[in-house]
């Protein structure tokens, strides 16, 4: 009985430990010296693993801007590879510091389940891919009444395609799997006529198909799908710092600021550019965030800015070939718009 | 028990050398530190997610789901309820369950004989057969039916048909459904009332047998009834059903019933998994009955059969039936492994729920109350299959 006594309260203590972990991230951050972040296990363009076991990615390169922000290395990072199903739960318990796993802002998200979204690296929407050879006729969503879709568990992707079917009075067969890369395999065995998920996604799918000419994307995008990184609420300091990495990326972009040129770039005339690389004098922006002066310099030299990790990952540097279209500038008639850094 | 061996003398003294004093102390304080910890760990829960701002409690059930599942066996669309949505992953587990452990019985009796059997062929057969799957894990059982067999079958262009008017392809196996007609329940009826004429013939005529040794011939008088009086009932309604064929639609076949591929791999792979443990059991347990027993009935005159039925085989239940309520249980549990191909059990949908609500700790204790729960009335209803198979000692 003695043994038992000891036991719970052996137990007791540990739990209690695991509770008093305290609510600064960035000290947490700080002094285990690298950024722990959740990313989704392999999504071209987005996070995946490359051909030398580098993780590569938009998801993967903005949690490399925030080490590079806190540490001045876009080295110090650790990822964890979360399923759809995971990640809030990875987040909410602490395991990982951010999530950057291609995750769409929803109000119920930003509530009920208590995150924070720092922002929209990527503005997607959903799509339909089917195989054009084995369905000649069908060039549009609406034509798919009847027919068997693949789709991933637990995501808006599922909610919307309900929505969808049933607003436009279509039967339809959910063949519904947990992981991605299940979901992939059983469309390209046939089980499914059509799979779903935002349109990059069936973009970065086409390229893992045994035969990628075969299939297309349909034209009809039927929802909105601001993905983006997020953190836990209750920690604003952690939070501003990952939102003013994002908007320090996007002004970069704007000011013209990149990974070749940032360090003359840093004796330029223009007040704009030197507030935002923290050589103005008397600057305390970066102190001001709990960083180094020359955060913004950091992080551009370890990723480039937005414009430069979007072409890398997926645009015209990856085989994916997006174009910017609504990611682009706001002064290039797109939606990414940085909040000033004055 | 140890209180009944120590001499009264010894509790005379002072309260702490009492033993039953001490017991009784002892376990207050275990009770209270246990209640203490649970204490603890439930108001730290609640106050760090009330900390995080996230949601609790179970009022999200009465939320609209918003998504659609394919296989179900009560009515649901994209507007019910979480909790529909889970009860209909409970009946998916259930109703994998129940037929993998019928089938699973089935197999592993028949495997298990037949590793005792005489034929060189037949015993050896039995034995890869338990010596590949036993050793195997169920995920990769369930995988290899579902990307080994079931994905490789032709797709539905070219859908393999089959006798009946049933196909089989890479979306399932589809045949013809039956729809009934207004006086179909008199089918129904008759299949009843044939069930409860022959468990009254059985019982008379074991009571007669009992009192004057003559035998009669239940099995088929039994038979005779429970399919003779539908067919007669249906017969005389004047056929009242139709039968509804698959037919080529634009994706999919349509129309008929229609068992999907997941549902197939899962019951195949649990079944074939289990059945290699049960055959095991089954061995086991007719090689536990002494062989005096088997010499005994010859001894009385028994045929082979009906030693192995009347003697042999309740014996062995005795030793079978307790090992065999775990392998329900594990194969119960198993179902769970549906989540990698798709099959939407309670564990897939409530991972679902889980992730849409993020209401982990909650859909988390759902899963553990239903689970339990199923297992705690397997276990009843095994014990009572025990205790009624059990030696009575007259």
């Amino acid at each position: 009985m003695k043994h038992i006594a000891i036991g719970i309260m052996g137990a007791a203590a540990v739990g209690f430990m695991v509770s008093t972990a305290s609510a600064d991230t960035l000290s947490d951050v700080k002094a285990k010296g690298f950024v722990q972040c959740g990313v989704n296990t392999g999504l071209a363009g987005f996070s995946a693993p490359n051909d030398k076991g580098e993780w590569t990615g938009i998801d993967v390169d903005f949690c490399r801007a925030v080490a590079a922000a806190i540490f001045g290395d876009g080295t110090k990072v650790k990822f964890t590879g979360l399923s759809a199903k995971d990640r809030f739960t990875a987040l909410q318990s602490g395991e990982v510091d951010i999530l950057s796993r291609n995750t769409t802002w929803t109000i119920n998200r930003d509530t009920a389940l208590g995150l924070n979204f720092a922002g929209v690296t990527y503005y997607d929407g959903q799509g339909f891919m089917i195989n054009a050879k084995k369905l000649p006729g069908v060039n549009s969503a609406l034509q798919l009444s009847g027919a068997a879709v693949c789709v991933q568990s637990g995501t808006t992707t599922e909610l919307n395609l309900a929505d969808y079917f049933k607003a436009n009075k279509m039967e339809y067969n959910p063949v519904v799997f947990e992981k991605f890369e299940e979901a992939n395999a059983a469309y390209d065995a046939g089980r499914c006529d059509a799979y779903t998920t935002d349109q990059s996604g069936l973009y970065a799918v086409r390229l893992q198909m045994k035969s990628p000419d075969d299939h297309v994307v349909l034209p009809e995008i039927i929802s909105k799908e601001p993905l983006g990184p997020s953190v836990r609420q209750g920690d604003d300091k952690w939070f501003d710092i990952v939102k003013w990495t994002y908007y320090a990326l996007l002004n970069a972009e704007e000011a013209g600021v990149t990974q070749a040129n940032v360090e003359e770039m840093k004796n330029s005339d223009n007040p704009d550019i030197r507030r935002l690389l923290g050589t103005e004098s008397e600057t305390k922006i970066g102190t001001d965030l709990g960083l180094d002066n020359d955060w913004v310099v950091n992080i551009v030299k370890a990723v480039g800015n937005y414009g430069e990790i979007f072409e890398r990952n997926v645009g015209s540097g990856s085989p994916m070939k997006i174009s910017r279209g609504i990611n682009a500038l706001w002064t290039k008639g797109g939606l990414q718009y940085g909040m000033p850094i004055r | 028990m140890a209180q009944d061996v120590i001499p009264e003398e010894a509790a005379r003294g002072s309260l702490i050398y009492d033993p039953k004093v001490r017991g009784i102390v002892f376990q207050v304080m275990l009770m209270a530190l246990l209640a203490l910890g649970l204490w603890w760990i439930v108001g730290n829960t609640i106050e760090n997610l009330n900390r995080s701002n996230i949601a609790t409690g179970f009022g999200f059930l009465k939320g609209r789901a918003g998504f659609d599942i394919a296989d179900r066996l009560i009515e649901y669309d994209s507007d019910s309820s979480y909790a529909r949505a889970l009860l209909v992953g409970i009946l998916n587990t259930l109703a994998v369950a129940i037929s993998g452990i019928i089938t699973a019985t089935i197999i592993g009796f028949l495997v298990g004989i037949g590793r005792l059997s005489r034929n060189w062929l037949i015993r050896k057969l039995a034995t890869v057969y338990v010596e590949i799957f036993r050793n195997i894990p169920p995920l990769l059982v369930i995988l290899f039916w579902y990307q080994g067999v079931l994905a490789l079958l032709p797709s539905v262009r070219d859908s393999l048909a089959l006798p009946f008017g049933s196909y089989l392809n890479n979306r399932g196996f589809y045949f013809p459904q039956i729809i009934w007609g207004d006086q179909a329940w008199l089918v129904l009826a008759g299949l009843v009332i044939g069930a409860v004429l022959s468990w009254y013939v059985a019982r008379r005529a074991r009571a007669r047998q009992m009192a004057t040794g003559q035998q009669f011939p239940v099995f088929w008088t039994s038979v005779t009834l429970i399919i003779g009086l539908p067919v007669l009932a249906f017969v005389l309604t004047g056929f009242p059903a139709t039968v509804e064929y698959p037919q080529k639609g634009t994706f999919n076949l349509t129309g008929g019933m229609n068992v999907k591929p997941e549902f197939l791999s899962l019951y195949l792979a649990l079944s074939f998994y289990t059945a290699s443990f049960i055959a095991e059991i089954v061995r086991a347990g007719i090689i536990g009955v002494p062989k005096g027993q088997t010499e005994a009935y010859s001894a009385l005159g028994l045929s082979s059969r009906q030693g192995l039925r009347l003697v042999v085989i309740p014996q062995a239940m005795r030793i079978i039936i307790p090992p065999l309520t775990s392998q329900y249980l594990n194969l119960t549990k198993n179902s769970s492994l549906a989540v990698a191909i798709g099959y939407p059990d309670l564990y897939a949908i409530g991972g679902t729920i889980l992730n849409q609500t993020g209401q982990a700790i909650e859909v988390v204790v759902i899963f553990m109350i239903v689970y339990l729960g199923i297992s705690i009335l397997t276990s009843l209803f095994m014990n009572w299959f025990n205790a009624k198979m059990a030696l009575k000692e007259r």
